[in-house]
Formats: C-alpha cells, sequence, structure tokens
C-alpha cells in the first residue's frame, strides 16, 4: 500500500521531464479539474479528502482553502511553503529535485481551486540546484500549454514563479515567508488577520506545504472517497516520513498512516533496525521541534497500546506521554546517544533561528542555550535543570507565532523523560559519554 | 585580505535577468525581487555585500538602501564581511552531529589550520558552520556554494580539499546560471 501517491514513479528515469512525467498520466488532474470540474468542486473534492496539512501543523487543507475570501476584488494568491528546515525533515527536497511536475501539476490545481492567477514556490535559498530544476519544469509547463494564458483553453490562467530564501528557518511560518516574499525580514506577523483574508500583498493567500501540494494530482485523478480510504482515523492517506539518525537505513518513505512505529523501524522495508546492532534510546518523531519519547514510549502508549505514525496515536497522552507526527522528521536515537549533547544542537538552532520579534523567545532561546553548554560541559548545577524548566514554561505560548514553542518542547519532554540523565552530568561535572 | 570599496557594477546580461526577476511581482512590487537579487549581488562581490553594493541593489530596486541592510543582516547565506575563494559550510545541527559532524568539522579546521568563522591567509577557503541544511538522512553533510556534498567522511573531505585547492574552486559563482 505505501508508495502510491507521492514516490509512485520517483526511481522512473527523467522523471523530472514533462514527457516521462506526462506519459506516466502526469498532468491527467489538471486537464480533469479546468475541463470538467469548478474550483469549488475541486476544493469539496480535497475537503471531503481529509487531507491536512504536511508542513508540521496538520490543519485540514480543503478547510484552510475555505477560509480565503473570494468576494475579495483583490488578486488572491497561492504559495508553496518550499522552506523545509526544520531539522530531522528532508523529504521535499526529494519532491522537487526528482519530481517536479507533480508539485507544478499540484499549483495549477490549487491555485484553479482559489481562483489565483499568480503562485509561487518559496523554496529556502540553500536549494537553489532544487531551484533550477523546479524553474525547467515551469518552462516545460508553460511550454506544453499548461501554464500562462487560458490554460487549455478553459479561460482559466496561471503564471507560477520559484523565489529563492536565503537562509531563515522562521521563513517556513507562513506569515514570516509572505513577509519574506515581499522583499523583508522574516518576521513572523500577528494573527489575525490570517493570510487567507490578508496575506501576500494585503491579498487573500494560501501558503500550502509541498508535500500537501503533490498530494493534489491523485486525489482529483482518483477521488475524495478513494483518498479517504488510505489510512486510519482522522489521519487520512500517506505521509512521508524522512528517516535519520541512528538506524540501517535512513532515507525517505512513504508510508500509510496508521503504520506501527516499532514495524517503521524495525522492517527492511522501512529503517531497517538500529545501526551496529545497538540498542533503541529515544526518538524525536515529527523533526526537531516535537517532544523526545523514550524507547518504551515511542513503541507503546502509556496505556500499553501498540504506537502507529498517525496523527492521533503519536499524540496519545499528549505531553507528558505522547508527541506529534509534525513534519514527519524522524530522528532515531541509540544508546550512545548523549541526550543533552543532543538537545544543546537542538537549542543552539533555536536561538540562531529566532527572528528577535518577542522576547521570550529571544532572550529565552540563548538563556536555554547558555545553560545547557554548562551542564553539557560539567559545570551545571541541580538548579539548572529546574531554570531550564522554568524558562521553557515561560517562552512557550508567549510569543507570536510558534517557534518559541518549537524551542521550549524540546527542552521540557528531554527534561521529563531523562531527568536522571541531566543529573548525571551534573554529579560527575562531565558529560558521561 | 584586501577590502574591495568599489563595485563593479552588473554586466547587460546580469541587468536583463535582474529585470527578468522583477517582473515575476506585481508593479510597484520590485522589493519582492530583494532576495534574489542579492544572491546575484554576492556572486558578483566576490562572495559578500559590501555597503556599496547594497546602496547598489536599492538603486536597481527603487528602494531605500536601509530596506537592503535590514534585509541583508537578517539573512545567513548573505555575507557582510568579506570572505574566501571558496567558503565551506558544514551544518551541525543534531541529525548531522548524531553522525559526526563535530569530527569532520574538526577535521576541516586541523586541515585548514583556521576555526569557523575564519579565512585562510592565502584567502582560498573560509569555514562556516550553519544550521540544518534538511538532508539529514545522508549527514554529515556540507554546502559550498549551491552544491551539497553528503554523507562526507574525512577521506572524502581531504579528496574534496585536495580536488578545491587544485582547481582554485570559487563558490560564490550566480546561482541562476
Amino acid at each position: 500500500m505505501a508508495k502510491q501517491i507521492l514516490l509512485k514513479n520517483i526511481d522512473v528515469p527523467g522523471l523530472a521531464d514533462f514527457q516521462v512525467y506526462r506519459k506516466l498520466g502526469g498532468y491527467t488532474a489538471a486537464e480533469k479539474a479546468l475541463k470538467t470540474l469548478t474550483p469549488d468542486q475541486v476544493t469539496d473534492e480535497v475537503k471531503k479528502s481529509g487531507l491536512k496539512g504536511r508542513g508540521g501543523a496538520g490543519f485540514p487543507t480543503g478547510m484552510k482553502w475555505s477560509f480565503i475570501d473570494k468576494q475579495s476584488e483583490k488578486a488572491k494568491y497561492l504559495v508553496c511553503n518550499y522552506d523545509e528546515s526544520e531539522p530531522g525533515t528532508f523529504k521535499d527536497r526529494h519532491i522537487g529535485q526528482l519530481n517536479p511536475h507533480q508539485l507544478i501539476e499540484g499549483m495549477i490545481l490549487g491555485s484553479y481551486a482559489l481562483g489565483a492567477n499568480t503562485a509561487y514556490i518559496y523554496i529556502r535559498g540553500e536549494l537553489f540546484y532544487v531551484l533550477k530544476i523546479i524553474e525547467k519544469a515551469i518552462q516545460e509547463a508553460y511550454k506544453n500549454g499548461f501554464l500562462g494564458e487560458n490554460i487549455l483553453g478553459s479561460g482559466y490562467s496561471l503564471d507560477l514563479y520559484c523565489h529563492p530564501g536565503a537562509g531563515a528557518y522562521i521563513c517556513g511560518e507562513e506569515t514570516a515567508l509572505l513577509e519574506s516574499l515581499e522583499g523583508k525580514r522574516g518576521n513572523p506577523r500577528i494573527k489575525p488577520p490570517f493570510p487567507a483574508i490578508v496575506g501576500l500583498y494585503g491579498s487573500p493567500t494560501v501558503v500550502n506545504n509541498v508535500e500537501t501540494i503533490a498530494t493534489l494530482p491523485w486525489i482529483v485523478n482518483n477521488g475524495f472517497e478513494a483518498y479517504a480510504a488510505i489510512g486510519i482515523g482522522n489521519s487520512k492517506g500517506t505521509k512521508l516520513i524522512s528517516a535519520c539518525g541512528h538506524i540501517n537505513k535512513p532515507g525517505i518513505y512513504e508510508i500509510e498512516l496508521g503504520l506501527p512505529v516499532e514495524e517503521f523501524i524495525y522492517s527492511d522495508e522501512y529503517c531497517g533496525g538500529i545501526r551496529n546492532g545497538n540498542k533503541l534510546k529515544a526518538v524525536v518523531a515529527g523533526g526537531s521541534s516535537v517532544p523526545i519519547l523514550p524507547a518504551s514510549l515511542i513503541l507503546k502508549t502509556a496505556a500499553g497500546e501498540p504506537r502507529l505514525m498517525s496523527y492521533e496515536s503519536l499524540a496519545d497522552g499528549g505531553f507528558q506521554t505522547g508527541t506529534m507526527l509534525g513534519s514527519g522528521g524522524f530522528i532515531v536515537m541509540d544508546h550512545t546517544t548523549c541526550i543533552v549533547k543532543n538537545l544543546l544542537t537542538f537549542a543552539r538552532f533555536y536561538r540562531h533561528e529566532s527572528c528577535g520579534q518577542c522576547s521570550p523567545c529571544r532572550e529565552g532561546t540563548s538563556w536555554m542555550e547558555k545553560i545547557l553548554t554548562r551542564i553539557e560541559n560539567g559545570q551545571g548545577t541541580m538548579k539548572d535543570i529546574d531554570l531550564l524548566v522554568d524558562i521553557a514554561k515561560h517562552v512557550e505560548g508567549n510569543t507570536i507565532c510558534p517557534l518559541g514553542d518549537a524551542a521550549a518542547w524540546p527542552v521540557a519532554s528531554a527534561i521529563r523523560h531523562f531527568r536522571e540523565e541531566f543529573e548525571e552530568h551534573v554529579k560527575l561535572q562531565k558529560c558521561p559519554f | 585580505m584586501q577590502e574591495k570599496i568599489t563595485i563593479r557594477e552588473f554586466n547587460r546580461e546580469t541587468l536583463d535577468l535582474v529585470n527578468q526577476i522583477i517582473k515575476r511581482y506585481p508593479m510597484g512590487r520590485q522589493k519582492s525581487a530583494l532576495l534574489p537579487v542579492l544572491h546575484i549581488a554576492q556572486s558578483e562581490n566576490s562572495g559578500w555585500l559590501s555597503p556599496e553594493m547594497m546602496d547598489y541593489v536599492a538603486s536597481l530596486l527603487d528602494i531605500q538602501p536601509v530596506e537592503v541592510y535590514e534585509v541583508a543582516s537578517f539573512y545567513s547565506m548573505f555575507n557582510l564581511k568579506p570572505v574566501g575563494n571558496c567558503v565551506i559550510e558544514v551544518c551541525q545541527t543534531g541529525p548531522c552531529w548524531l553522525n559526526g559532524a563535530e569530527k569532520l568539522l574538526a577535521h576541516f579546521e586541523s586541515r585548514l589550520g583556521i576555526k569557523p568563522g575564519e579565512t585562510t591567509p592565502d584567502g582560498k577557503f573560509t569555514l562556516k558552520t550553519v544550521e540544518c541544511l534538511a538532508a539529514c538522512g545522508n549527514a554529515p553533510v556540507i554546502q559550498v556554494g549551491t552544491e551539497y556534498h553528503e554523507n562526507l567522511t574525512t577521506t572524502k573531505a581531504d579528496e574534496l580539499l585536495d580536488q578545491w585547492r587544485a582547481e582554485d574552486k570559487i563558490s560564490h559563482t550566480n546561482p541562476y546560471l
């Protein structure tokens, strides 16, 4: 059942070429939509499919679209969030590099549904070589009449452009991304108003993740029922999981939501188990921001049920004993890993990436890095551990955008589940690893 | 290294590219082209953005110089000080750290005789640490210009260094070309 929507043809040589993609049934969803469906019908399909945003927040895509102010006389915009930067997440790079036309076809479908005649793909600046592959594919799409004026004689027109970022994780936050696209610093905006009402250039705008958009052609081709039939509970469809760390087979896997975590980690079809036959210690299941879980809680819930790769199962137990599916950045650590040091690299990351607008985040991320450095170097005190918990508590929920939460959760969860390891650093006055 | 205080204005071909990029945004929204144009400007100015170069970009986009400075100083890919011909950026975030990024960085430091943020006396190499490059499955990872080098070992790092030395590698090429 896996590898059916996003990675189905990923190994076909030359897939980035228009003709190859077309021969495999590419652009038939765009034809179907523009020739036989109204924009509202496309929105309806997506709504009923149960597709959720694949960037991390998991907000229902069709619902996000329905907030757009269609009565507005202003231009509407669809913007693809290709600012993939969450540590552990490397799935979107793959799509643009190997299958750019599926992304472009998804952009056509989404733009048509929203009534947008201009759309942008905002891609992190480090991925310029991917940007060039996508730009070449866009040129092919123009040449073959799938972009530009009056597409397929439907009367609908769309211009699509790539826009590079320049190194800022915060631009993955949708309002920071829009600021950045307007040529400004990536400072998140205060919401409301949400982008659906006041977005790019003050116009109604939807921002969707790469994977979300690349899923649209399949839904339009096969219908919402077929999509909703895949997955489990409210976790419909498939999800790309980028797995890394101490596993035998790091890589990008398309899984049907609901796959047991244990199977994902140990089966040869996926991660292939822990390297060198080592013992599993901990997993960060959905990108660096989500709570870390020890082996016992990632394989089974606190109630002893097998943990599944789904929005609901990973969140089972709340933050006390659960975590989040997030972006699907699955970071695996074996028993040789120092949890404090790993956390310190995350803390440094968030300090580096804080935009500096909100003082709890600007100051808090830097304090957390400082204190963790102290503990890791054997100069910490027991009080420092409680101080970290306290700072994390005061950063969380007190910032304009979720970067504050993203910085606080890893700290709070690492201490919640691995407190003895922090204490050991203090007692030994050095890192035990 | 010698600081350059004069800038070379863009040639016709580069100006055409800039104008083509400006047209991607609505009329009056040419400021949107700032990040792409700064990438080009940096490549045309030995890999860094001098105040003079930023003023020139402001004039091209018909915006105030300060609008360029505040943006250039926000994004980590823009260098506001001179750099070496070949800038080596080593990822240090969690997944790369789990797979030996510290050892790799130490290896670059000892081979080049410099610390992160420094440039070799001959001006050939600058070493930088960077945060997550989104290639965690192939950790550890480094970036040089628009190239990613993945699953890097110290042996492979040595091969790359020898190659870059031999060819006088320049990492700040126009990313659009």
